[in-house]
């Protein structure tokens, strides 16, 4: 059975379409990434697959239940983090997972093993008795996380939960979840960052409320148009001003000491490369192939343009 | 522009912070050349906010010496803000404002000369390409829209130096390229550029970067050179099925530091590549995994950056044993 099932699911706010006509299905003990940026659909999509909001259109099935007929039973199967998950200051570690406990009805008999293991898996048992205001963002964040499994939810949705997180907290909480997967339970994260999004087993590229793009990430690496040269040369800056002169200048990119060219000919372009930089009286260090970055593919697919035409399996 | 020609944007010696009986910034120093991209990176509550506030003429110094643009960050503080620009990731913009009232009421703050004002405003609306968006409300902008304004409205003064606070949290691929074509442009037109963020791939933008933890500069150099240099152990990339799985045995293999999922393959951090790459593969064989490579790759910055912070962490429980 899918974990997650949505069937053209749509939500309008004054006739715009926020999610729309989105159709996708998550395995079991699978982590799914929801990619894409600010304003794109993400907090919408999740906030329909908690039954918080109503769709306008469409359906969708959360562990079994409907989001729309069986709201309440879903809550019941399904943890939710926000991006503004409401932990309480001045309360400890501990109190905030007491109270989480109490509102999800986690019976008193068994729910101090619950609650030390939470602790343990998290990393917070040494700072049980620290009040929440006073943790730093990566310890809120797996406290959040702490509160959000409290009642042993089936589906666990994530809403940018590593935003503003520095790599060495963001690289601890992945390691969480990946435990938690080991217990089949799903995992729906959304995500601005196009690296992290690499670490899920199936993403969906999202943009303007539909999905451009679904598979594992190798597939969706697949959709690029074109290839990537790397090309090393002295004068990196200089070098992007002036193949942007030859070419089409979106496909010139300078990043940090290296200029990228995407193009459908690299055989021929590496030599028209080093002409076009020789002729400028810049050496050039070395040309190469590379692999895309997610992000790469992004941008060419919403280049493109084919909006809900390129879908992968899943 | 303030600066003479051949001055350094930013100099401090040996900066140093206290609140009360904590150091958030530990004898600190650097310099950033003129024209220079500079990014400063560190986990929250390293001291990052901290050591811009210094230098932006906020926050002054408890110990150290130091300037910004030529000016010195203790006695010439007001002289300091009105020679740089600063944005945020809050962007600082009035919402209900509309784009060009934005502007004109950053011309009015920054007292740009009255000649001077139209012709700036239209500066700023062509760089950030809001021609049509001119009586747009702000709150009503995409944020790549609004980035760009907000960067415009914190040079419309022209500062030779730019302080950036996380400017590309949440904006979306195509809006965050764009930004770091301006951010080039500026660049080599000699302004200088401060950024902190937490992208690791935008750090690779960068001209150099300065790595700060607990307050303490802990690496400084160019991207290169923090990845080639830096960073005393090897790197393994390790490609195989169930990779998840797999991250947990490689774990349990002593002498291995860390590992973590990159990508399609695993990372490891090992003393020593060549001992290394058959005791992984050998682990993964024996376990029933598929492995498809096992070989020894440049690190990426994520992996410079965790193993020097935690080669900092380690040298600090040590120092702790020793004294108790």
């Amino acid at each position: 059975m899918d974990a997650i099932r949505t069937e053209k699911l749509t939500k309008s706010f004054n006739g715009l379409n926020a999610v729309d006509g989105l159709t996708l299905s998550v395995a079991e003990g699978e982590i799914f990434g929801l990619v894409g940026p600010d304003g794109a659909g993400k907090s919408t999509t999740m906030r329909l697959l908690t039954a918080i909001l109503e769709p306008t259109s469409g359906e969708a099935w959360v562990a079994g239940y409907s989001i729309v007929h069986q709201a309440e039973a879903l809550k019941e199967d399904t943890g939710y983090m926000s991006q503004r998950f409401g932990l309480y200051p001045d309360l400890t570690v501990m109190e905030n997972i007491q109270f989480y406990a109490d509102i999800y009805g986690v019976p008193r008999k068994g729910r101090e093993e619950i609650v030390n293991r939470l602790l343990g898996f998290s990393h917070l048992t040494p700072f049980k008795k620290r009040q929440a205001g006073n943790l730093s963002g990566g310890m809120k964040q797996k406290l959040g996380l702490a509160c959000a499994l409290i009642h042993t939810p089936k589906v666990l949705f994530l809403d940018e939960p590593t935003n503003g997180v520095d790599p060495v907290s963001r690289r601890d909480f992945w390691r969480i979840l990946y435990q938690l997967l080991k217990e089949k339970v799903t995992i729906f994260v959304s995500t601005a960052y196009l690296d992290e999004a690499e670490r899920c087993n199936r993403i969906g590229l999202m943009h303007n409320g539909q999905i451009l793009a679904l598979g594992s990430p190798e597939e969706v690496k697949q959709l690029m148009k074109g290839t990537i040269l790397e090309i090393r040369s002295s004068h990196p800056r200089r070098a992007t001003a002036r193949l942007r002169e030859h070419y089409d200048s979106d496909s010139v990119g300078l990043f940090g000491d290296r200029v990228h060219l995407v193009t459908r000919e690299p055989g021929q372009d590496s030599e028209r490369v080093q002409k076009i930089l020789a002729g400028a009286g810049m050496q050039v260090l070395g040309i190469r192939p590379i692999d895309p970055s997610l992000e790469d593919v992004f941008i060419s697919v919403v280049a493109e343009g084919k909006v809900g035409s390129v879908h992968g399996h899943g | 522009m303030a600066m003479a020609e051949g001055e350094k944007a930013v100099v401090v010696r040996d900066l140093e912070r206290r609140f009360g009986s904590f150091v958030a910034v530990n004898r600190v120093s650097f310099e950033v050349e003129k024209g220079e991209i500079f990014g400063f990176l560190g986990p929250n509550g390293a001291g990052k906010s901290t050591t811009i506030r210094i230098l932006c003429g906020i926050l002054a110094p408890s110990g150290g010496t130091g300037t910004v643009a030529g000016f010195d960050i203790v006695r010439e503080a007001e002289k300091i803000k009105a020679h740089i620009g600063y944005m945020s990731q809050k962007f600082s913009l009035y919402e209900d404002l509309t784009v060009e009232e934005n502007i004109n009421f950053y011309s009015g703050i920054y007292s740009i000369a009255e000649e001077k004002k139209k012709e700036r405003k239209e500066w700023v609306i062509q760089m950030a390409g809001l021609g049509e968006r001119r009586s747009t409300r702000t709150a009503l902008l995409a944020g790549g829209w609004k980035q760009r304004l907000a960067l415009g409205c914190a040079i419309l003064h022209e500062p030779p130096i730019i302080f950036l606070d996380e400017p590309t949290s949440g904006v979306d691929p195509i809006s965050r390229r764009r930004f770091w074509d301006l951010i080039y442009e500026l660049s080599s037109k000699g302004v200088t550029i401060f950024v902190t963020t937490h992208y690791m791939d935008e750090a690779e933008y960068c001209d150099r970067i300065g790595l700060i933890y607990r307050g303490e500069l802990i690496a400084l150099g160019t991207p290169e050179a923090l990845k080639t240099e830096w960073m005393r152990e090897d790197v393994l990339e390790c490609v195989c099925d169930r990779p998840q799985e797999a991250m947990e045995l490689i774990e349990t293999i002593p002498g291995i530091k860390e590992v973590a999922l990159f990508g399609k393959g695993l990372h490891a951090v090992v003393e020593k590549a060549e001992t290394f790459q058959e005791i992984i593969r050998q682990h993964l064989l024996d376990n029933g995994y598929r492995v498809i490579g096992i070989e020894k790759i440049v690190p990426s910055l994520e992996d410079v950056f965790v193993s020097l912070i935690e080669a900092r962490d380690k040298a600090e429980q040590a120092q702790a044993e020793v004294r108790k």
